[in-house]
């Protein structure tokens, strides 16, 4: 450990070599989140452990609170492409969901099980528990007006970003507090030619994403398709649900795959001086 | 259109390590200099008659199907519209996805010793504090100069800047708009080459008006 007098005495070559240990390490890595784990169980348990929610119809919204260590389920009832989310700190909404730091610090955009989604202040909002889709984006976030009146002749085509307009309302937030978000369901990628390419292969029907609270969470979905899925309506609901069966102690551990994951999550167990 | 420096209405060397912010009026051009090369300057823009209305990264790479800006880059804002235009790069790699540092996301990145060391947020705060905009008010950035390859694979890596001694891009305003930059202090990755730097801003008023 370089203790904090040290830092700033290091040479530029000295930054370097820490730099390119740092990224080896996290390059490798990556090998711990296998994503082929996604696909053996699409059909999420019954909800006998669970408290059901809400069922979001095609094009609106659903807003709901998350204590720490509870579980949102979000299952893809209808295999509808994409559903976004954004999530503020319950306690204190100026800490909010951060795209940019959640796929710089983990090296790598493609989310899934083992994977966090960060708060702009160096903390954990939630951990991806279980995911059986493995599809998911937060580079180009979620639907718009202009993008969902593409193939949608309604006078005022529904989308994610007047969703979320009107879902933080309703909590005393507005468009200040909301930043770029994450499109679950939704398999857009980069290509090597440096544009993003939508990958159709239709959603099974009833894949989940299990997300679990590392802090106090308000969290709003909205049930409206990726901005690059090639039809701007929904196909049908998902459901929102909390787990009520507590984390297992393995599920606890699995938390911890990567150094900048353990990093994070001491940093949030701080905020609750656990 | 030949730039000058004489015909320049505005002309100012941000030191390194620290923030600046202007207005700049529509039609005017918004020129910024990678001085010395390798240097990240985390940008961003508001609508100055309501900054509610700010530069939006996924509506901006939504609009041009690009993983990345230059030349041609229409800088949109979260209701739709275009903030400003990048007429002019010499560089050709600049990224928004991958935000600006922290005091706290340093702690994760690089370890707890990083903490206490300065940061694109805390410039951007104290720069924000100054036009009567706060915390909340920080979106996801521009990083011009910074080249973060984002690969099919969803790797994302810092890599070493691609821009040289001299490099500039030009942003034409589309709107009045509030740019606020924090030149960036972070050593513990290649975007500055591990060396921060001074950086240069100029601004044209609109010719042939």
């Amino acid at each position: 450990m370089i203790d904090t007098g040290a830092i700033d005495a290091l040479s530029p070559a000295e930054h370097r070599a820490r730099y390119l240990e740092l990224k080896q390490a996290a390059l490798s890595n990556a090998a711990v989140f296998d994503s082929a784990s996604a696909a053996s169980a699409p059909k999420p348990p019954e909800s006998a452990e669970g408290i059901a929610l809400a069922t979001i119809p095609g094009g609106w919204y659903w807003s709901g609170r998350l204590a720490r260590g509870q579980t949102l389920r979000i299952v893809n009832t209808s295999g509808t492409p994409g559903v976004s989310a954004f999530f503020w700190n319950a306690d204190d909404p100026s800490e909010r969901y951060n795209a940019g730091d959640t796929v710089k610090v983990q090296w790598n955009a493609r989310l899934c099980a083992g994977r966090l989604l960060l708060s702009d202040m160096g903390r954990v909002l939630l951990t991806i528990a279980a995911d059986t889709s493995g599809r998911h984006d937060t580079l180009l976030g979620g639907s718009t007006r202009a993008t969902a009146a593409r193939g949608d002749s309604s006078p005022h085509p529904r989308n994610t970003r007047e969703n979320f307009l009107l879902a933080a309302a309703k909590h005393g937030l507005s468009k200040r507090d909301i930043g770029p978000c994450i499109t679950f369901f939704a398999d857009a990628r980069t290509t090597d030619a440096g544009g993003f390419a939508w990958h159709d292969d239709p959603e099974p029907v009833d894949r989940h994403i299990d997300l679990r609270a590392e802090m106090n969470v308000l969290a709003i979905l909205s049930n409206c398709p990726h901005p690059l899925a090639p039809a701007p309506r929904a196909t049908g609901a998902v459901t929102a649900s909390v787990l009520r069966a507590p984390a297992t102690a393995a599920g606890l551990a699995d938390r911890y795959r990567t150094p900048e994951a353990a990093r994070a999550l001491e940093n949030t167990a701080a905020l609750f001086c656990s | 259109m030949q730039l000058t420096d004489a015909g320049a209405s505005y002309d100012f060397t941000i030191p390194a390590r620290e923030p600046w912010s202007r207005v700049v009026r529509k039609g005017q051009l918004l020129r910024i200099v990678d001085v010395f090369g390798q240097q990240a300057v985390d940008t961003l823009f508001y609508n100055s008659a309501d900054p509610a209305e700010r530069y939006d990264a996924q509506q901006t790479l939504l609009a041009q199907n690009a993983a990345y800006i230059g030349r041609g880059t229409r800088l949109m804002s979260n209701d739709g519209n275009v903030l400003a235009t990048v007429v002019a790069d010499t560089c050709g790699r600049h990224d928004t996805s991958a935000g600006a540092c922290s005091c706290e996301s340093n702690t994760v990145r690089f370890g707890g010793h990083t903490r206490y060391m300065h940061a694109c947020r805390e410039n951007f705060i104290l720069e924000l504090g100054r036009r009567g905009l706060d915390k909340r008010d920080i979106v996801g950035n521009i990083n011009f100069f910074m080249n973060v390859p984002i690969l099919p694979s969803g790797e994302v890596v810092v890599d070493d800047g691609i821009s040289t001694p001299g490099s500039f891009v030009d942003i034409r305003a589309e709107m009045d708009v509030l740019c606020v930059i924090s030149n960036c202090p972070q050593v513990n990755n290649p975007c500055n080459g591990f060396d921060p730097t001074p950086i240069r801003v100029i601004i044209w008023d609109p010719t042939g008006a």
